[in-house]
């Protein structure tokens, strides 16, 4: 495979993270891309969890839309889930860059499954960054004993990249908050255990976005809390989503993350930690449709010969290599400015939206050079096009990402003097 | 996390003690390709691995200490600096501690399993294990003499093609059950004792990543062949390796009255 000569990058970084940062090898002036030991094992279990737990099950999760379960389960019993999670907490207390690499090696086997695995890291995420001792013991506690999931519970069916105009709202009623409402595309609606909600606690319209939204942890059985149907979705159809009604759902004041007002701060920091291992499922992605359409173009005869000395073929492959070595290192950027305790919004986005872009257009290619087969359920490819498509649209639109990007990069530049 | 053993390891105070073999061998998925001087087979950049056989042979050391048959399990290995790797792949899966006996590069493609042996029965001298298991071969060699020899060696009773490791009736033996050509074949054995591991023995685990992560802080030792005193002077020369002769196409027939003229035909039946 292409990616057999890979270099991994190694992160050299402040002392906050110097669990990370333990003594490279093979640097080079400052950088190295070499993967340290504990991240090559992780890789490996990974990789061997990929080919035995989840490829030979994906056609028909995908097929059935049923949830992944017992690959949970096993996930889960290897340590393989909730990666990031503090080790007071039981945790293993790994990195961004850490859940990149489990991530692209899931989303290889099936994007869908990898989406079930890996979106406990966006629910768990505001809890992770803004809940208090009690609130994490209880709700991420939950998650490490048993293979339970969770949800992040921010769009709805009239809001999703305007998350300032969501419409759930949420009353205080003496000590508890009563929320209303209804969130959509939720993932992992109906399988969890509990929610992080935002909705909004001040019903002034005047009151700026910073101000107007609270952010709760809401428990799946509290009465009021009704997931509706499995949505029949084109790709990524082993993952569970839903809409979900909140009818007059009592929440007690400990639920409430952070201080009343706070909720988009915690929603949208969320994102600086989830949207590279995303883009770390879209490389996924890439990775396998490169695979399949180099293992499909070497076997496949046309004029005399197998499809890959036909350059026309040749050169799709080698658009899928550039593709996929550039997004992935993309998106370890983005994770290795997360770990280092920076502030990675840019690099967050120029990954995820060069990776979810990267992902389409490989998926593609990949069917096109399986030509006619390509088409056909019988074989692997026309799955990834259907599953990539997700990339460009959910954790953040590809088209929010280049508003995000250029806010970025003005702010930058207006602030040297020309 | 490396350091020297000066002094004799501290045996379990119940329960057998247990000395794994592991080699690393290029893995099983891997297309083995000649070198094209014929000298052996491409390594360099290569993906390696524990061989088979041997990951149950850890597998069953582990079972047994979760059982209390065993106390102690150590992994050692004989191999190239890489081997250590192969050693920590022991450790996430249950092993206590790990030995790597490192061979130098320019000896390590002459090393054959007389030597092996040789290493780990000087090893066995001072670890004083109740039970050695190894896998049955290496699958990169298939030679399936490194056990047979060991207990040669040490003199020890030898149950190879294990497909079952349990206590005797009056548990003062190994009751193991064999895999041989005419079935399976069960034999009492008294420890110390060599049982090499055949492939129903049993199905290893994952090593989970907690595990995987705290093996990093198990100990792991190193020795020379020099310290144990094992000459490497290789026995044997490889004149050539080469691919097997590539299978000749076939002919398909209609009907057993073809078949056997054909048969005829090539002077293969009367």
């Amino acid at each position: 495979m292409l990616n057999g000569v890979l270099k991994s990058v190694q992160l050299v970084g402040s002392a906050s993270r110097a669990r990370l940062c333990s003594a490279p090898t093979e640097l080079v002036g400052g950088i190295s891309f070499k993967l340290s030991e504990e991240q090559q094992s992780l890789q490996e279990l990974a990789r061997k969890f990929t080919a035995d737990e989840i490829l030979p099950v994906a056609a028909q999760y995908d097929v059935s839309g049923e949830y992944p379960w017992p690959v949970i389960r096993k996930a889960h019993s290897l340590g393989l889930m909730n990666l990031s999670l503090p080790k007071w907490l039981g945790g293993l207390e790994l990195g961004v860059f850490d859940e990149c690499l489990a991530t692209e090696e899931f989303s290889f086997g099936c994007s869908g499954i990898q989406t079930a695995i890996l979106g406990n890291g966006l629910g768990a995420s505001p809890l992770l960054m803004f809940g208090t001792k009690e609130q994490q013991k209880e709700y991420l506690g939950r998650l490490i004993d048993e293979p339970l999931m969770c949800a992040y519970a921010v769009t709805e069916p009239g809001a999703g990249s305007d998350v300032a105009g969501i419409k759930t709202t949420a009353v205080r009623k003496g000590d508890d908050w009563v929320i209303n409402g209804q969130k959509m595309w939720i993932t992992n609606g109906g399988v969890a255990n509990w929610y992080f909600v935002l909705a909004r606690s001040d019903p002034d319209p005047k009151t700026p976005a910073g101000k107007a939204f609270t952010g709760f942890v809401v428990d799946r059985d509290t009465p009021g809390v009704n997931p509706g149907r499995k949505e029949d979705n084109l790709g990524q159809r082993a993952s569970d989503t839903r809409g979900i009604t909140f009818e007059d759902v009592v929440v007690p004041a400990k639920n409430v993350l952070g201080t009343p007002g706070m909720g988009f701060k915690i929603a949208m920091g969320a994102f600086d930690k989830t949207r590279a291992p995303v883009g770390a499922g879209a490389v996924g992605i890439a990775k396998r449709a490169l695979h399949e359409a180099t293992q499909y173009a070497m076997q496949r005869k046309t004029m005399g010969v197998p499809i890959a000395q036909h350059q026309a073929v040749a050169f799709l492959l080698a658009d899928m290599a550039i593709g996929l070595e550039t997004a992935r290192l993309a998106v370890w950027r983005a994770a290795y400015e997360a770990d280092c305790g920076r502030r990675n919004t840019y690099y967050a986005s120029v990954a995820k939206a060069f990776a979810s872009d990267v992902a389409n257009k490989s998926a593609s290619d990949a069917v096109q050079v399986f030509g006619g087969n390509g088409y056909n359920k019988e074989y692997p490819v026309e799955k990834l096009m259907r599953d990539a498509k997700i990339f460009q649209i959910y954790e953040g639109t590809s088209q929010i990402q280049r508003l995000i990007i250029s806010r970025e990069l003005l702010a930058a530049a207006m602030s040297v003097k020309s | 996390y490396i350091h020297i053993i000066n002094k004799a390891d501290m045996a379990a105070s119940k329960g057998l003690k247990i000395l794994v073999g592991c080699k690393r061998v290029i893995d099983y998925a891997v297309k083995v390709r000649v070198k094209p001087d014929r000298s052996g087979v491409v390594t360099e950049g290569v993906k390696h691995s524990m061989n088979p056989f041997d990951e149950i042979a850890v597998e069953e050391a582990v079972r047994m200490k979760e059982k209390k048959l065993a106390g102690e399990a150590v992994a050692i290995s004989v191999g190239p600096p890489q081997s250590q790797e192969t050693l920590r792949t022991a450790l996430a899966m249950g092993i206590d501690r790990a030995i790597h006996v490192e061979i130098p590069l320019a000896q390590l493609e002459k090393l054959q399993p007389i030597h092996v042996s040789k290493l780990l029965a000087k090893v066995c001298e001072s670890e004083k294990p109740d039970l050695v298991i190894l896998g049955k071969q290496a699958i990169d060699d298939d030679c399936n003499q490194t056990g047979q020899m060991l207990a040669a060696l040490l003199d020890w009773p030898q149950a190879t093609f294990a497909s079952k490791i349990e206590p005797s009736q009056d548990s003062k033996q190994l009751r193991v059950t064999r895999e041989v050509d005419g079935g399976l074949e069960t034999i009492d054995v008294s420890v110390p004792a060599v049982v090499t591991s055949d492939l129903r023995l049993n199905e290893p685990r994952y090593a989970t990543l907690p595990n995987i992560m705290k093996a990093k802080k198990k100990p792991l030792a190193k020795m020379s062949p020099d310290q144990l005193g094992v000459d490497l002077q290789p026995r044997q020369e490889v004149i050539s390796v080469e691919d097997p002769p590539v299978r000749k196409a076939g002919a398909k027939v209609e009907s057993v009255e073809d078949l056997v003229g054909k048969l005829r035909e090539k002077g293969l039946v009367k």
